[in-house]
């Protein structure tokens, strides 16, 4: 089984699939996912539990399937096997119908945006709020525009198209469709890579606000340490397609763990070598 | 070393003279399996898309922009190809036919060639090239942007929001562009044959009109409809299940071209036996 380095969160959140009583408490609960490319065995028996309405950031080396764990909660991939339940309810066998309205749940900003290209800046955003939601486009609009303010960017890019902007502004109008229709559960794939150092503070404190001010349950990926102390409530490190620890974030700088020490400090020699980095 | 290696191989093929053969069979019988496969997903694919075209819910702006794209979009290039074929036809028709004193046969035959043929074929495969290349790169580069996953996570169907109007919009629309094809084509041996092979115009027209039937035109455009239905679910296929990266949509868009041309081609010989047997 995975090693969950003794952390008193991880016991506090162990999955009881009878007891209805636990289930608000568990968002999201991952239990042994297994998901390989051919021969690329990317996921080997991932294990991870996200409390309601906090912040989890898992961190992890280039290649190990960070995104790809994503993607199997969300639905976009297909596990090989194993469990994932989304406020309790097992979603592995989902209809499509099921599944679309599962998703009104979720908010995802990918890692390379994937915005819209034949569309605006504006309609990107409300997407999500028009097609996903049916509301009026004007009303939409607004909201769009003030979403777009809210990730530091003028409101005149809101006409814009996508292949216009640069990456950074790409990724911040990837965050802003992501949070724009309030989601339970947001999921952030790197959302400070690509951005200067003061407008990555404000993505963080944006991220914050939808955590703590509007109660989402957040899930996010982040080589950028900085970024992960502040908006993490609790830390899950995956190396060779496993959680190998998972502690909150007070706990990261003494978690006793080799693995996490060398990757948070950034180290080149350790038990991690560039090797075993896929 | 390698003699060793070599002496070995032919005691080996000495020793068991069907391996060759079953080298033969494995070969041939993974390649019939992985065919099986590709077809089987396909007509999956198929399948949903249809089921998709007509449950809600619909996108009424999506489909409008389809129309514009595959239809109106799509008419210069029909219309030119029908024109030329034709004023081809004509000429040839005339040249051909003097040697039997046939010349009136000239009418009826560019008539029949391109209400049933000519004009759905030709228009068929000019879409498969416009339309089925410009539909498998959009979708396929949105695939491995990751804009179709995207569109899930925002709660649209992709099936719903770019397969169906892109399906709908093809089989719609391809038959009025061959109605529209059908008569320019008609219109261009009308030219050829007054202007320059010096044929009275109200003969021409009258013989045009008594060999021509329904059913010519209605099967040309029946096969329209297939047709544009064919490009249409191939552009999306191979779009939709490209591989990632540049080169993965450049040979989505290829196989999109070329699967949709060879699918015409053999549905027309289908359709064809069909109609008229
Ligand atoms: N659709 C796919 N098809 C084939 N292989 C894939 C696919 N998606 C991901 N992979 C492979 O899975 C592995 C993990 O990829 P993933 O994108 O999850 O890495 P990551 O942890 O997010 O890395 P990074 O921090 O660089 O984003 C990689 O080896 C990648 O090649
Ligand atoms: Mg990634």
């Amino acid at each position: 089984m995975t090693a969950q380095s003794g952390t008193a969160q991880a016991s506090e959140n162990t999955p009881q699939d009878n007891v209805v009583a636990d289930l608000p408490t568990e968002k999201i609960a991952m239990k042994g996912v297994y998901k390989a490319f051919g021969n690329n065995h990317v996921l080997q028996g991932a294990d991870l539990v996200v409390p309601k309405g906090k912040s989890l950031v898992v961190i992890g080396g280039s290649g190990t399937g960070k995104s790809v764990m994503l993607k199997c909660i969300l639905g976009l991939l297909h596990p090989d096997s194993g469990s994932i339940k989304i406020d309790g309810q097992e979603t592995a066998d989902l209809s499509t119908q099921d599944r679309d309205d599962l998703m009104r749940k979720f908010g995802m900003l990918f890692q390379g945006a994937a915005l819209f290209d034949s569309l605006k800046i504006w309609e990107n955003v409300a997407f999500g709020l028009v097609q996903g939601r049916g509301m009026k486009k004007k009303q939409a609009r607004e909201i769009a525009v003030e979403k777009i303010r809210a990730v530091g960017l003028r409101a005149e890019v809101a006409d814009l198209y996508p292949a216009e902007l640069s990456g950074g502004m790409q990724k911040r109008v990837g965050l802003a469709r992501a949070v724009a229709a309030d989601p339970e559960i947001i999921f952030f794939d790197e959302p400070t890579t690509g951005l200067d150092p003061i407008m990555a503070d404000v993505i963080n404190d944006l991220i914050v606000e939808q955590v703590k001010g509007l109660g989402a349950t957040a899930l996010s990926i982040t080589h950028d340490m900085a970024s992960a102390r502040k908006i993490a409530d609790h830390v899950a490190m995956i190396y060779e397609g496993r959680i190998i620890w998972h502690g909150s974030v007070e706990e990261l700088d003494n978690s006793g763990n080799p693995y996490v020490d060398q990757f948070i400090h950034g180290r080149a020699d350790g038990p991690i070598t560039s090797g075993q980095v896929r | 070393m390698q003699a060793a290696s070599q002496t070995l191989e032919t005691k080996k093929s000495g020793f068991n003279p069907l391996t060759p053969l079953l080298d033969v069979c494995t070969v041939l019988g993974s390649g019939i399996l992985s065919f099986l496969e590709a077809t089987g997903r396909l007509a999956a694919f198929t399948g949903q898309a249809v089921g998709h075209c007509f449950a809600p819910r619909f996108f009424p702006a999506q489909i409008a922009r389809q129309l514009i794209d595959i239809g109106y979009y799509s008419l210069p290039v029909v219309g030119m190809t029908a024109l030329f074929t034709g004023m081809v036809l004509a000429l040839q028709s005339y040249t051909g036919f003097t040697r039997f004193n046939a010349e009136s046969a000239i009418a009826g035959v560019v008539v029949l060639s391109i209400t049933r043929e000519l004009s759905p074929v030709l228009a068929g495969l000019m879409v498969a090239g416009r339309v089925g290349a410009a539909i498998a790169a959009e979708i396929g580069t949105m695939r491995v942007t990751e804009q179709i996953d995207a569109l899930r996570t925002l709660s649209v169907n992709p099936f719903k929001y770019l397969i169906a109007p892109r399906v709908i919009a093809g089989t719609l629309m391809l038959p009025i562009l061959v109605l529209t094809g059908d008569i320019i084509g008609v219109m261009g041996g009308y030219i050829v044959s007054i202007y320059n092979l010096g044929f009275s115009p109200v003969s021409y027209l009258s013989q045009t009109w008594d060999v021509m039937q329904n059913i010519d035109v209605v099967s040309g455009l029946a096969k329209a409809g297939v047709f544009g239905f064919i490009v249409a679910i191939m552009g999306c296929y191979h779009g939709f299940n490209s591989k990632r990266g540049a080169q993965g949509v450049g040979s989505a868009t290829t196989n999109a071209v070329v699967s949709a041309s060879i699918l015409i081609l053999i549905f027309n010989y289908l359709l064809t036996q069909i109609f008229f047997s």
